[in-house]
């Protein structure tokens, strides 16, 4: 794992949380949207929040692009899974949605779990094995992990 | 009544994202590492590796799926429980689905990992 990589994880962490707070930000002044309306729900996307959060999330899926193609899916997503939290946090603070003492001990938990997988190597053998016939350096990379 | 719509749309953004993050990921093992590839032969040409995966538009398609019941959930449910609920279902859903469809070796770790992302879902939706 470069620095470059650990970057593009960060990446993937930050930008999705700050698309879905934003999501969430523009869907407070649209409403609750009922089954009957689902039209509303395209023209949710004309919402500068929506428009800006969207933006954002593009931004996050290029990271994760890029991610996938040197990680396990299996290392990927429990890598990024700290924006979780992250999002928790803004629901919190930014958006003043409550948070009950057990649905922070479920953050607790979610992290615990985070830091498990993100401790472990990101690509297992199997992989590392097909992917050496293009790339030998890929494989001394993370068998050093 | 709230809380049911928030749910049937975490069981679809779970079901949607899932086949979408297994497409793609097949899709991105396919092209390699686009870091490699964009310093050999820059942007265009990751572009351009990219779209020409068959599964990587039907990947896309089923997040568009799953983004949409997302908007849908975050309308009538919190996000602090929308969002982790769904992810981390969506990962525990993965750990099977990656084993399955990609042959990724889920070691114990992996799996201690999904238990502890699991319980963590289950305190938040109490």
């Amino acid at each position: 794992m470069t620095f470059r990589k650990y970057l593009v994880l960060a990446g993937i962490t930050v930008f999705s949380t700050a698309g879905d707070s934003l999501l969430a930000r523009g869907m407070k002044d649209i409403g609750a949207v009922s089954l009957h309306n689902l039209p509303g729900l395209l023209l949710a996307i004309l919402n500068p929040w929506v428009a800006l959060g969207i933006l954002f999330l593009l931004t996050f899926f290029t990271c994760y692009m890029s991610a996938l193609s040197w990680a396990d899916l299996t290392y990927v997503l429990p890598a990024t899974s700290l924006a979780y939290v992250l999002v928790a946090l803004v629901g919190h603070f930014r958006l003043h949605e409550v948070i009950s003492p057990t649905r922070w001990l479920g953050i607790a938990l979610i992290a615990a779990g985070v830091g498990f997988v993100a401790a472990g190597p990101s690509l297992t053998p199997v992989r590392a094995q097909e992917n050496s016939s293009e790339s030998p350096n890929a494989v001394t990379e993370e068998v050093k992990l | 009544m709230s809380d049911l719509y928030a749910w049937a749309a975490i069981a679809l953004i779970v079901l949607a994202s899932t086949t979408g993050d297994v497409l793609l990921s097949y899709s991105m093992k396919r092209v390699g590492d686009v870091g490699e590839l964009w310093r050999r032969r820059g942007t265009l040409a990751v572009i351009r590796r990219v779209l020409s995966t068959p599964t990587f538009p039907l990947g896309v398609a089923a997040m568009g799926v799953a983004f949409y019941s997302l908007l849908f959930g975050l309308s009538w449910g919190n996000l602090s429980l929308v969002v982790p609920a769904s992810a981390s279902l969506t990962f525990v859903a993965n750990a099977v689905a990656a084993r399955i469809f990609l042959h990724e070796l889920v070691g114990r770790r992996r799996w201690i990992a999904a238990l502890l992302v699991a319980g963590g879902v289950v305190l938040m939706a109490v």
